[in-house]
């Protein structure tokens, strides 16, 4: 499991307007990377195009090669459906299917295309992944009550256990922390450490103390103003990033000069 | 001395006085609202007791009292029947066409066709019961003949499918015509609810592998659930009340399992065709058996919150 990640020459459009441009960056397996950035420099519009979301948006889409190691996610003839299938997504804000139980929820990736398991082998993958999303000790009880009826930073640990519940080579998170309160994100951002040794994480973040404290490599995107394309400006260790960006801009915004 | 003279003005808390314009239009207002929720409830009443005193002389008459030599309950009871096997064939059949239209609209069609079609179905709901009812009687239902004429003799054992009519106009072309009439009732309810379903959820499915089907089925249908459930319900209201159209298109006689042969009548039929010439004790039956179809109306609704209520803990709404 966990695969390499590289872009090249991406371009993310929405509709006409170029909203990333030209993007090149390569993401090592099992390592978290952080993608910061003002509002509205395309971080999460490129995080999208990495398990094809992006083109869910009417008129977008998306030019250049995303490769998860040797495969061409762009390529035509590749069906989103089995890339989403390998590339899982965490979302900004907890979204459990509020008409299932927690139990379904987990198992949702199974049930939604109709995949069969036996009663012990789903019993297994519920008990794995929500261990594997450290909320298992926390729902083991309550297993078929609603999963809306779970506090915010539960809801989110659900959806990662859901997410790692079909087994996929990459995460994807979106803000995963930005609804949460500081507990429920501390508990994300351990169990993101946890994730890595298993899967390449890449999550967006608008807390840069997030981004020092959970990843290994960290881009930063950027934008020169609005209605123009966003682009990655550096692309680095973490620490490097944050102690001595060789960028200006960079060192602008991780020492909060703008944005 | 002087601190016990305060003047009155200083002592009186601030925030008692003043803005008494913005108060007297919130009471108007909400005055207003009152009454209009009481009116309801006094139109209710009214009506309901008209039903009552009206239709208490024919539910209480001795048999050979009513028109047909027969007790109100075995007179109103095929006309129940025949209502209820009209709505339903006409539930069953325009619901799945509806949820499919409304999925297309919402879900499926570029956004100039799906506004097109979403037009072209308002435009069904406007055209007025009656033309419906020409339409089933002159065109409709002659056009169905052969298809009946195959169905006795195919599926001739069947009993719904007895000696079929010559001139199409049965129960089951009534139905087909009331399923035509509920379509858009029921297609534009669907198509507000399937458009309202959070992105949040309908993302999480395919962001987890899932088709465009599998996510309609994942995180459309199960929040649209109880929207569906109340669209059907509008639905079943107007196929049960529907009167113009089955007059003209049914031919009416009594009850029969026969579907597709001369026969069968519903309750706002039996009304429509004889409330005219109707007076004294026919027209304490006639309606009496309204007031059959308003209790029908009115658990068939118990039934439908009934429903909606049970699933309240997995709906959203938490």
């Amino acid at each position: 499991m966990s695969k390499r990640i590289q872009a090249k020459d991406v371009n993310v459009y929405y509709g006409d307007f170029l909203a990333v441009e030209g993007v090149n960056i390569e993401i090592e397996p099992r390592t978290v990377t952080a993608f910061i950035g003002p509002s509205g420099c395309g971080k999460t519009t490129f995080l999208r195009t990495i398990n094809r979301m992006h083109e869910v948006i009417p008129g977008a889409h998306v030019k250049g090669e995303v490769l998860l190691d040797n495969d061409n996610i762009y390529e035509s003839g590749v069906d989103p459906v089995n890339v989403r299938g390998l590339v899982g997504m965490v979302f900004q804000r907890p979204n459990p299917f509020p008409t299932m139980s927690i139990r379904d929820n987990v198992l949702a990736g199974y049930k939604i295309n109709g995949r069969r398991l036996s009663s012990r082998a789903a019993d297994e993958l519920v008990e794995k992944s929500l261990t594997g999303a450290n909320l298992w000790k926390e729902v083991k009880d309550r297993l078929d009550q609603p999963g809306s009826g779970l506090s915010g930073g539960q809801q989110q640990r659900l959806c990662i256990a859901r997410t790692i519940a079909v087994e996929p080579e990459v995460i994807l998170m979106d803000e995963p922390c930005s609804a949460l309160d500081p507990i429920s994100t501390l508990a994300i951002e351990d169990l993101i450490e946890e994730l890595k040794e298993q899967y390449t994480v890449v999550i967006v973040t608008h807390n840069m103390q997030q981004a020092a404290r959970v990843s290994d490599r960290t881009g930063f995107f950027n934008i020169a103003g609005t209605g123009k394309p966003g682009h990655l400006i550096e692309y680095d260790d973490t620490e490097k990033i944050f102690s001595n960006p060789s960028n200006k801009q960079t060192e602008d915004y991780v020492s909060g000069r703008f944005g | 001395m002087s601190e016990t003279t305060v003047t009155p003005p200083e002592t009186r808390n601030k925030l008692t006085g003043g803005g008494s314009a913005g108060r007297a239009g919130d009471k108007i207002f909400s005055g207003l609202t009152l009454a209009a929720g009481i009116l309801i409830f006094v139109v209710l009443a009214v009506v309901s007791l008209f039903l009552v005193l009206e239709a208490l002389p024919a539910m209480t008459a001795a048999p050979d009292q009513i028109t047909s030599h027969q007790s109100f309950w075995s007179y109103v009871a095929p006309l129940v029947v025949g209502t209820l096997i009209a709505s339903a064939i006409a539930l069953v059949v325009a619901t799945p066409i509806a949820i499919g239209v409304a999925l297309f609209i919402s879900h499926y069609a570029p956004a100039r066709i799906s506004r097109t079609v979403g037009y072209v179905v308002d435009l069904l709901a406007a055209i007025p019961s009656v033309v419906y009812g020409a339409w089933g009687y002159l065109v409709f239902g002659p056009a169905l003949v052969p298809g009946y004429k195959w169905l006795h003799e195919n599926l001739g054992f069947i009993p719904v499918f007895g000696q079929p009519s010559a001139t199409g106009r049965t129960l089951l072309t009534a139905s087909l015509v009331l399923s035509v009439m509920i379509l858009p009732i029921i297609t534009a309810q669907c198509r507000e609810i399937f458009i309202q379903t959070p992105s949040l959820h309908q993302e999480a499915a395919l962001a987890l592998g899932a088709t465009k089907w599998d996510m309609i089925r994942a995180a459309v249908f199960p929040f649209a659930r109880n929207g569906i459930i109340s669209a059907i319900m509008l639905g079943l209201g107007r196929a049960l009340g529907e009167t113009m159209a089955v007059t003209l298109v049914l031919s009416a006689g009594a009850l029969t399992p026969n579907l597709i042969g001369v026969g069968n009548n519903t309750i706002p039929a039996e009304i429509a065709l004889n409330f005219p010439e109707a007076f004294g004790m026919r027209q304490s039956e006639l309606i009496a058996a309204g007031l059959i179809l308003f209790v029908i109306t009115l658990l068939v609704n118990m039934l439908a919150r009934w429903i909606v209520s049970r699933y309240s803990e997995f709906s959203g709404a938490n």
